[in-house]
């Protein structure tokens, strides 16, 4: 279910702990799975964890499905709805929104035509709101799928991005 | 934006120069010279450990507890495994502190982290890192493949014997794994949920064994007190309070971003450093230590020096340092909305005084902030607090409350007007 490079990189996330500790790398192993679905779903259902990928990453693991299923539904990083190509998540926090997080949240809801917690009808953008990332300096923040993080989004800047994001 | 004056942890630290993170810029800074230092001596343990009391160092993640005195409860005797583990879970909204070191000196806390687990005779350690900084991660990933390769971290440290790994770990959005036993929790893969204390992570730590657990900028603080030793470090600062700090200045001002200045800084010049008020506003109100930090009105946190005593004196915590500042134009209801959907959306949820509690205090602030408060509310905000503070596993609870009593405190004439009027007093505007 996963490829050759996934489980590699579960390998080296699962070696970081004591040998009887393998639980300690569910966090990273779902990420990992996530990830790959991210890249490889050419549909909003194909892009998110599924209870059958939990369950496959568990059992690698050698732990039970529902410890699993626990974690992913705990985090809110981990996509466990349909979700678009491109996760948008802007931050709109208290000191964020003192520099611009909520005037960004609302012109990418006016410019994709959704609200936050959409996906567009083509599949291709998804937009939230976040709570804070640790970069409140920079704001406004938004992160792309989780992993890429773009600080100074005033909307001439957000307009270059979704122009990139193709 | 990064902006050091200098300091302890930023001291020579080129921001603008892309390879100031990595091991030859660390060690042309004099990094490892105080790793070196204590391995080529044999430093006794204890002695490590008094240097670290004797700096007035506190721990940076918000508690203030005194660093050296925490090392030293660890049982060093215990025969097994032991952890020190680094809370790089930076999400107290505000703060930006601890992705900058990552970000430009992962290696100073690699050092300290080293010198940790030396001092409290612990093989490994971890350092669990924010979800959303997945790029500071990586980095710290690679500064770590540095350390190894340069055989200051693994197996026979600089040939002496000595053995102590590290690795990262991960989070993957979850405001309370901040929280050092819910850290904990994640780290076993669970969900991050708060442990009850005592038993307290010196005894019963990770995996149930002993364990410390440090914020980042308390562990990077280390190899300069080594180093340069104790006293110049606590001469930094001011007497019980040790050292610069890194203060994540955020909001209504000129130039966010950090500022490393000592502790005793008077607010007033760390304002002036970020560029004084954006547009020329004026100052209404600050959260000195993180959004559970008490507000403090413009008059008061004018009058306060930043460090530990001085702003708890004036009814506030310095907590993680961030420093969030709001002008005239901010409607204070609506700015406590916002921090109390935050509490109410991260509760972890096995407490029901948090549970529950968090919820009514972010449904009556809306329905104020919308025109429909009822008359007492504001004494209902008050009696759902009272049930919550103190009465729970973790201090999240504690930290929901705060805000609610210091803003409803110092501002409460907005409420009352929003409640009387079913209009706001002030016409916000966010920015
Ligand atoms: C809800 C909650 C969130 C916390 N978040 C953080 C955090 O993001 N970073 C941190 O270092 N400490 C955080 N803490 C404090 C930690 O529990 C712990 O006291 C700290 O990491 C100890 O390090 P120090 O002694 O070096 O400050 C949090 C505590 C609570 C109750
Ligand atoms: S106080 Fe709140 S966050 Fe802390 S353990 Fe209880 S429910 Fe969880
Ligand atoms: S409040 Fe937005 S990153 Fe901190």
């Amino acid at each position: 279910m996963l490829s050759a490079e996934s489980l590699a990189s579960i390998d080296r996330e699962v070696a970081k702990y004591p040998a009887d500790q393998k639980r300690s790398a569910v966090m990273a192993a779902l990420r990992i799975a996530l990830t790959e679905r991210r890249e490889q779903g050419q549909t909003p259902e194909a892009r998110c964890l599924t209870p059958e990928v939990i369950e496959y990453v568990a059992n690698y693991l050698e732990i039970a499905p529902v410890a699993a299923y626990e974690v992913a539904t705990f985090y809110n990083m981990y996509d466990m709805k349909p979700v678009g190509k491109y996760k948008i998540t802007v931050c709109t926090n208290l000191p964020c929104a003192l520099s611009g997080g909520v005037s960004a949240a609302k012109y990418l809801s006016e410019k994709l035509g959704i609200a936050i917690g959409e996906t567009t009808a083509d599949g291709k953008y998804t937009l939230l709101e976040g709570e804070c990332m640790g970069a409140c300096g920079d704001a406004p923040v938004l992160l792309v799928n989780n992993h890429k993080m773009c600080s100074h989004m005033s909307p001439a800047a957000i307009d270059q991005k979704l122009a990139e994001l193709e | 934006m990064a902006i050091f004056k200098s300091g302890v942890i930023f001291e020579g630290v080129d921001t603008q120069d892309e390879n100031a993170w990595r091991l030859a810029a660390y060690e042309a800074r004099g990094g490892y010279v105080a790793l070196r230092k204590i391995l080529a001596a044999q430093m006794p343990q204890d002695e490590v450990i008094a240097e670290v009391k004797n700096s007035g160092l506190r721990g940076r993640g918000g508690a203030g507890f005194p660093t050296g005195l925490k090392w030293s409860f660890m049982p060093r005797s215990f025969p097994g495994d032991k952890y020190v583990v680094c809370n790089t879970d930076e999400g107290e909204p505000g703060t930006f502190k601890d992705r900058d070191i990552l970000r430009y000196n992962p290696h100073a806390l690699i050092e300290g982290m080293i010198i940790a687990g030396y001092a409290m005779g612990t093989r490994a350690g971890y350092n669990y890192i924010h979800g959303e900084i997945f790029e500071a991660y990586e980095q710290f990933e690679a500064a770590l493949d540095e350390a190894r390769a340069a055989g200051l971290l693994g197996q026979n440290i600089l040939g002496t014997g000595f053995n102590f790994e590290l690795y990262a770990a991960h989070g993957y959005g979850a405001y309370i794994c901040g929280e050092e036993t819910a850290l904990l929790e994640s780290l076993e893969g669970k969900k991050g949920q708060p442990r009850f204390k005592p038993p307290f992570p010196a005894s019963y730590g990770l995996y149930g064994k002993p364990t410390t657990i440090n914020n980042t900028e308390s562990f990077a603080s280390v190899p300069f007190i080594i180093k340069d030793g104790a006293q110049k470090f606590l001469e930094a600062g001011k007497p019980n309070n040790g050292g610069t700090k890194l203060f994540s200045v955020s909001g209504h001002v000129n130039r966010p971003g950090n500022y490393e200045v000592p502790l005793g800084t008077p607010f007033t010049e760390l304002l002036e450093m970020a560029g004084g008020m954006r547009d020329g506003k004026k100052l209404k109100a600050v959260i000195p230590g993180g959004s559970s930090a008490p507000v403090l009105p413009a008059e008061i946190m004018l009058g306060v020096t930043m460090d530990y005593d001085s702003i708890s004196k004036a009814g506030s915590m310095l907590g993680s340092g961030a420093v969030i500042v709001m002008n005239e134009d901010v409607c204070m209801v609506r700015a406590l909305e916002r921090l109390a959907y935050f509490y109410h959306e991260e509760s972890c949820g096995q407490c029901t005084p948090c549970r529950e509690g968090t919820g009514w205090l972010y449904r009556i602030i809306h329905r104020i902030l919308n025109g429909e408060g009822r008359p007492g509310d504001l004494e209902l905000l008050d009696s759902v607090g009272n049930n919550m503070a103190g009465r729970t596993i973790c201090a999240l609870a504690d930290a929901a409350v705060f805000p609610v009593r210091s803003f409803t405190k110092h501002f409460r004439h907005e409420f009352e007007y929003l409640i009387e009027h079913g209009k706001p007093l002030v016409d916000h505007k966010w920015c």
